[in-house]
């Protein structure tokens, strides 16, 4: 049970080191953004009409956070908390306000002093989407004022139902989503005739119009008044009632319908869309192999670009007509079985010398070799057979009989990944409930008991090896013959580390989680080289990924989607997590003290 | 004795690296026996099991299964033909179900009902165990943990049983408690090779020891004619 709180706190008896301390953080986030550019880049992208663009969006979200965090309370076994009270509204707000300070500051130095030439954003244009082109007096009041609000709303999270934070959650996340999806729902509105659709919800220049925002933030934030935790509710009893045959049935049945919106739905949309879709679905293919190797049998191989550089040359060589020293042109499907047989033999070769190390050893070991096989794509040494920086150009399309794949006509080169990835899927599938999987899932947790209990850990990681490599491979034929060209710039070192970030964000050995990772980082945020939806984060990718990974080993490092296996192990801090977002606090909040 | 040894060691030498470990090890275990190794810190206790088990290849020098030499047959093998381990400090799968750790005790084994007897046979001997069957392991109490380690391990149907150190760091009460099991265990018919600490107790249920020192060799005996050698007394069984 959890023990009655005590009091609140009086209004000014204030950790005020804790308040200062977070409030600079804050004030320095923002600095940090600003100064990187990301507000005077991001702008240019409208979120509401004439209200609210990604560029601010990327400011105000921090002093939001730190009020929330500033008024959190550590909660310690035994030891009462004072409920919250105005007194965290209050810590909440001076550290919003200092966050503001900090841009006013900002303001202040870019008025007075020229530091453009270390910081490129250090501009007058900065300066401008600062002042709201109202001079430093209004962009101040503004800063400090909404620094004050936000900081406030993100402390008075604590205090509120937790179906009140349900509502604001689901208005403020649903309204980003909507507006994140413009370009999606233009086309696919388009698709079904259903202009006036997106006419109604977007503005000609983009961006949700203030009517429709506040329409649907309203409808949005009525969805948890009408549902009250019953789907929540129905989801548990489902997973703790159902048979475990019957649960396979029915997440069959869910695979399925998912597969007919896929095949339906390109027929609706436009070529951006649709090829988006297909560089998901490259990804998504990678991912699913990296998955394999990382998430079940624990081999962390930031090589792994190489397979993927390998399907796509052995395709180029054996279809490309270009092809500087062996050009059989052959078909796809042949080039396809000898994409197999060659990625087979690289998994093998790279494999049996590294498989024998553990852990970091491994994961710089495999970095090496992904980085020789592009330099030895690049190497004057094969230029005579690969064709060296040049590539190799010329790749056809794939012959399908009535059909035919190209890159310029992206819903075939869609259906051609969702193919392969469902075939990926059906694999990892299958693996996971093997004996292998079981095998893997030994030498994952411990290799010297794996090999007690007879597994042949060198055999089943070399499996594990082959099995990512020819999953990547064949990512890498389809890029090859959809792109119609190779170069070794396409297959850099950064692939490597993108996809171990997608399968990590989405939740290491789960195959939902994978997909999940893939739709939203290479959706939205987009590949190495591919634009995502949000095609201004383009210069921004890295540090976003960055962030993003720094910020899941934080807070939820078993992934979005994770394993039943992770969220077990994790399980507690995964509860404080939901109890977060929970229907009934007080229910909620008696689980976890029984649990703590 | 006539009847050919379940497991033999003929003057094994092992080496890690450039480092002699065993030197000329003679051993040998018959069925349903239960007998014990003794030795100092380091002496060579561990590298003897993982030997016999096949995870060490020998430098030189024999090893038998059934009377036939097994030193290039891997792990997987010896386990399929009934020689199992239960690793030092029980290593179970920290991170795993009690119910998956002893699933991949049986990993080699392909029959389905047998699978399930012995699981009933383990939850029999150990209803702790049962009851915990979706906890994970690395949860549990270092008895549990004991059990569940000693039920992974016979769910590959061991004729005979290599256990290494098995009462250490279990609490002084559980440490009776265990040579009783592995008593119960012996009686079922399995063979036991265990390497321990605690020579007294090891010594009071087996029926032959042998001390390793420095990798060799030094005594070979009966049981009593062990537990009564003046000079094991004073250097292993705490008397001066
Ligand atoms: N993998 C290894 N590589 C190198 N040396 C090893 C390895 N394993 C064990 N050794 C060394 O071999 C010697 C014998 O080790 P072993 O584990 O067999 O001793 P032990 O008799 O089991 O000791 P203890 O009673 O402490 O468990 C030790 O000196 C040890 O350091
Ligand atoms: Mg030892």
């Amino acid at each position: 049970m959890m023990s009655t709180s005590l009091a609140p706190r009086k209004l000014f008896d204030q950790n005020w080191k804790r308040i200062i301390f977070w409030g600079s953080i804050c004030a320095l986030s923002q600095v940090f953004i600003c100064l990187v550019g990301l507000p005077a880049e991001l702008d240019r992208r409208i979120l509401i009409k004439s209200t609210l663009s990604l560029g601010y969006l990327f400011i105000i979200w921090v002093p939001l956070v730190f009020g929330y965090v500033v008024s959190k309370m550590v909660e310690l076994e035994g030891i009462e908390n004072p409920k919250p009270g105005p007194a965290d509204l209050l810590s909440g707000a001076v550290t919003g306000l200092l966050g503001g300070l900090g841009l006013v500051i900002l303001m202040l130095g870019i008025d007075n002093f020229d530091l453009r030439d270390p910081l490129l954003n250090w501009n007058p244009r900065l300066f401008r989407l600062l002042t709201f082109e109202n001079g430093i007096g209004f962009g101040s009041m503004v800063w400090l004022l909404s620094g004050v609000g936000l900081g406030t709303l993100g402390a008075a999270l604590h205090q509120m139902t937790s179906r009140i934070r349900k509502m604001i959650a689901y208005a403020t996340f649903g309204l980003f989503i909507l507006a994140v999806l413009e370009d999606v729902i233009d086309d696919l509105s388009e698709g079904l005739r259903l202009e006036w659709l997106s006419d109604m919800i977007y503005d000609k220049k983009g961006g949700v119009t203030v009517t429709s925002a506040i329409v649907i933030a309203v409808v949005l934030a009525l969805i948890p008044m009408v549902t009250r935790g019953k789907i929540k509710e129905k989801v548990t009893q489902y997973r703790s009632n159902e048979e475990p045959g019957d649960q396979q049935r029915n997440s069959i049945i869910l695979f399925a319908l998912v597969a007919v919106v896929f095949l339906v739905l390109p027929w609706f949309l436009g070529g951006i869309v649709n090829e988006l879709l297909a560089n998901v679905g490259l990804f998504l293919l990678l991912a699913l192999g990296l998955n394999i190797v990382v998430g079940l049998a624990g081999l962390l191989d930031l090589g792994y670009v190489a397979f993927f550089a390998v399907g796509g040359y052995t395709t180029a060589v054996f279809t490309s007509p270009n092809s500087p020293w062996f050009s059989p042109e052959t078909h796809f499907g042949i080039s396809l079985l000898a994409v197999v047989v060659m990625a087979t033999l690289a998994g093998l070769l790279i494999g049996a010398p590294v498989i024998r190390m553990r852990g970091d050893y491994l994961a710089i070991v495999t970095l090496g070799f992904g980085e020789i096989i592009r330099l030895l794509f690049l190497s004057d040494w094969l230029k005579p057979y690969l064709g060296g920086s040049q590539g190799i150009t010329n790749i056809p399309g794939i012959d399908l009989g009535p059909w035919e794949v190209r890159g310029a006509d992206p819903r075939s080169v869609f259906y051609m990944v969702l193919a392969f990835c469902v075939l990926a899927i059906y694999v990892s599938w299958r693996l996971q409930g093997s004996r292998l999987g079981r095998a893997w899932m030994a030498i994952r947790e411990d290799e010297s008991v794996a090999e007690v209990m007879g597994i042949n850990t060198v055999n089943s990681k070399l499996m594990a090896f082959v099995v990512g490599a020819v999953l990547a491979s064949f990512s890498g034929a389809v890029l090859a013959a959809k792109v119609g060209s190779v170069f070794p710039k396409s297959f850099e070192i950064l692939v490597s580390i993108i996809i171990l970030v997608v399968v990590i964000v989405g939740g290491m050995g789960s195959i939902t989680g994978v997909m999940v990772g893939s739709l939203v980082l290479i959706g939205i945020l987009g590949g190495p080289r591919q634009p995502g939806l949000l095609q201004e984060f383009q210069n921004y990718k890295l540090l976003i990924y960055g962030a993003l990974l720094v910020f899941m080993m934080l807070k939820r490092p078993e992934g979005l989607v994770p394993t039943a296996r992770r969220t077990r192990e994790l399980h507690q801090e995964e509860y404080l997590q939901d109890a977060w977002l929970g229907d009934d606090d007080s229910d909620q909040q008696e689980e976890a003290g029984e649990r703590v | 004795m006539t009847e050919t040894a379940l497991l033999e060691f003929r003057a094994v030498n092992t080496h890690y690296g450039a480092v002699h470990i065993l030197k000329d090890v003679d051993l040998a275990i018959y069925p349903g026996e239960m007998v014990c190794l003794l030795g100092g810190n380091a002496s060579g206790k561990s590298t003897t099991l993982k030997t016999l088990l096949g995870m060490v290849t020998p430098t030189s020098g024999e090893v038998l299964l059934d009377g036939e030499v097994v030193n290039d047959k891997p792990t997987s093998y010896r386990v399929t033909n009934g020689v199992t381990m239960v690793p030092e400090n029980r290593r179970l799968f920290k991170r795993l179900t009690v119910k998956e750790n002893l699933e991949l005790g049986a990993y080699l084994r392909d029959d389905k009902e047998g699978i399930e007897e012995d699981l009933e046979n383990i939850y029999e001997l150990f209803p702790r165990v049962k009851e915990r069957l979706s906890q994970k392991s690395g949860t549990l109490s270092g008895g549990e943990q004991q059990m569940v380690a000693i039920g992974r391990a016979l769910m590959s149907r061991p004729r005979v049983l290599l256990m290494d150190e098995p009462s250490m760091g279990l609490a002084p009460a559980l440490v009776q408690q265990n040579f009783e099991l592995i008593q119960q265990i012996h009686e079922e018919g399995v063979a036991i090779f265990m390497v321990e600490q605690n020579a007294n107790m090891a010594l009071s249920i087996a029926d032959r020891g042998w001390v390793l020192q420095t990798g060799r060799v030094v005594l070979d005996d009966t049981a009593e004619a062990l537990l009564s050698n003046p000079e094991l007394r004073s250097s292993y069984l705490g008397e001066s």
